[in-house]
């Protein structure tokens, strides 16, 4: 397997990286690990004539606190997430969802940049970041725009970012207090991608009152989404065994779910409530609540 | 074309090369260096493993080009002329292989564990393998190869320091 012969461009800056982004537009790709880019590119899914190799534009890997908030820089890679003491303080929902993508080797090289960007809806970062309410950093010619997750992804493998912006970080805001999330997912395969997924934030008051929550599922349709009915009949809530069951049981509402060989649309409606009941049962425990 | 400079097991090479040339052929066909094998060639087998600027990578998910100004290991790098490394020892002693496919690049993990986890417990030796699939073995005596290639490694660890 081969990919088409392209050009290689091995861009220092941001700025060098938007002018050959605006020099060719859609035959442009933005390479950073390539652990999705390159196996499409081989079966020639996906053949673009420029690749733009963003890995030696410096500092963009790196993982540090601001303000309050955490900035994860779009090339740390999912080991480097996965081990971050400053991760797993501040989110440790996203470490998890790093050590459930792929496998040690592929976490060596594979981004969050790049498996955001490229907006499987199956995949596990997605859900993380949307769970935890992160915004992403595009950045452009003129400037640097902040995009909400929750309008980053527009379809299947498809995303907000404009031909010429390249996104740079993601910034997540500090979870409250008692709070707790979790990642789960089920697949064929430990190392496989996910037939349903699901992340989930979930803060609680004093009283073990559910204040917020945000439940993400993967596999669910064409794009990661909001399991918002679900959401609702846990927020202002009592956080109990029977009410998190009857808010898993609403997480298929308003999806639309693939028949592929992987599963049924039907099989995965049926497991949707099983991952994201689990899901949620361990972010309440997490998040100090006594089921 | 591009030009390249790599290090491989210590020997620097300056090749001219097509963008698109996997990491994986330039070893093979440019290097001659036959090690890294090409199994499933979609990033699931992992039998392309090398290691890239000290981190395992599957080298048919990568181009050439991205290796540039970067250092190489490949299972030919390993031995030091006859003699054999303590992971490959350890995988010839507790039989930790049979038809070989899957080996250059099971060591090569091996390497990265044993570097990150001197002594790992055999739940974290199955992880840490998890990327390398076996058709042969059902992982038994790899997971006992790595065990005793860590007790190898840093019983080595220990000699020099004292």
């Amino acid at each position: 397997m081969r990919p088409r012969a392209f050009t290689y461009h091995a861009p220092s800056s941001i700025a060098e990286v938007i002018d050959i982004l605006e020099q060719h537009g859609a035959e442009a790709r933005v390479l950073a690990g390539g652990q999705s880019l390159v196996p499409v590119m081989k079966l020639r899914l996906a053949s673009p004539k420029h690749i733009v190799d963003i890995t030696r534009v410096p500092a963009l890997d790196l993982i540090r606190g601001d303000d309050g908030a955490l900035l994860v820089g779009a090339l740390a890679t999912h080991e480097a997430i996965e081990n971050s003491a400053l991760v797993q303080a501040h989110c440790p929902v996203l470490a998890e969802a790093a050590s459930h993508i792929a496998d040690p080797i592929v976490r060596n090289r594979g981004t969050i940049g790049g498996n955001l960007c490229h907006a499987d809806p199956a995949a596990d970062f997605p859900l993380a970041a949307i769970a935890l309410g992160a915004e992403l950093i595009a950045a452009g010619r003129a400037s640097s725009r902040a995009i909400p997750i929750d309008r980053f992804f527009a379809g299947f493998l498809t995303t907000a970012l404009k031909p010429d912006e390249i996104l740079t970080a993601l910034r997540i805001p500090k979870p409250p207090p008692h709070s707790g999330g979790a990642h789960l997912k089920l697949s064929r395969r430990s190392n496989g991608l996910a037939i349903v997924g699901a992340a989930v934030m979930l803060a609680m008051d004093d009283d073990g009152n559910c204040t917020d929550v945000r439940v993400a599922l993967a596999g669910m349709g064409p794009m990661p989404i909001r399991a918002a009915a679900a959401e609702r009949a846990l927020r202002g809530n009592r956080i109990t065994q029977a009410v998190i069951v009857d808010a898993a049981a609403l997480a298929p509402r308003q999806t639309d779910p693939p028949s592929d060989v992987h599963g049924s649309a039907e099989y995965r409606r049926t497991i949707a409530p099983v991952i994201v009941g689990r899901a949620l049962k361990l972010a309440a425990e997490r998040a100090g609540a006594l089921l | 074309m591009s030009t390249i400079t790599v290090t491989v097991n210590g020997v620097v090479y300056r090749e001219e090369i097509e963008p698109r040339l996997l990491l994986v052929d330039f070893l093979r066909d440019n290097l001659c260096l036959k090690g890294a094998h090409i199994g499933c060639e979609d990033g699931v087998c992992g039998a392309c493993t090398v290691i890239v600027a000290g981190r395992a990578a599957k080298s048919c998910m990568m181009f050439a080009v991205q290796a540039d100004g970067v250092e190489i290991l490949t299972v030919e790098g390993l031995a030091q002329g006859a003699r054999l490394h303590p992971i490959q020892e350890a995988f010839t002693e507790q039989h930790g292989l049979q038809c070989g496919f899957c080996t250059p690049a099971m060591v090569l993990s091996t390497y990265q564990l044993l570097a990150r986890n001197p002594d790992p417990t055999a739940e974290q030796i199955r992880r840490g393998i998890s990327g390398n699939i076996c058709r042969c073995t059902g992982y038994t005596n790899i997971v006992k190869a790595v065990a005793a290639a860590a007790v190898k490694l840093r019983g080595a660890k220990a000699s020099d320091a004292s």
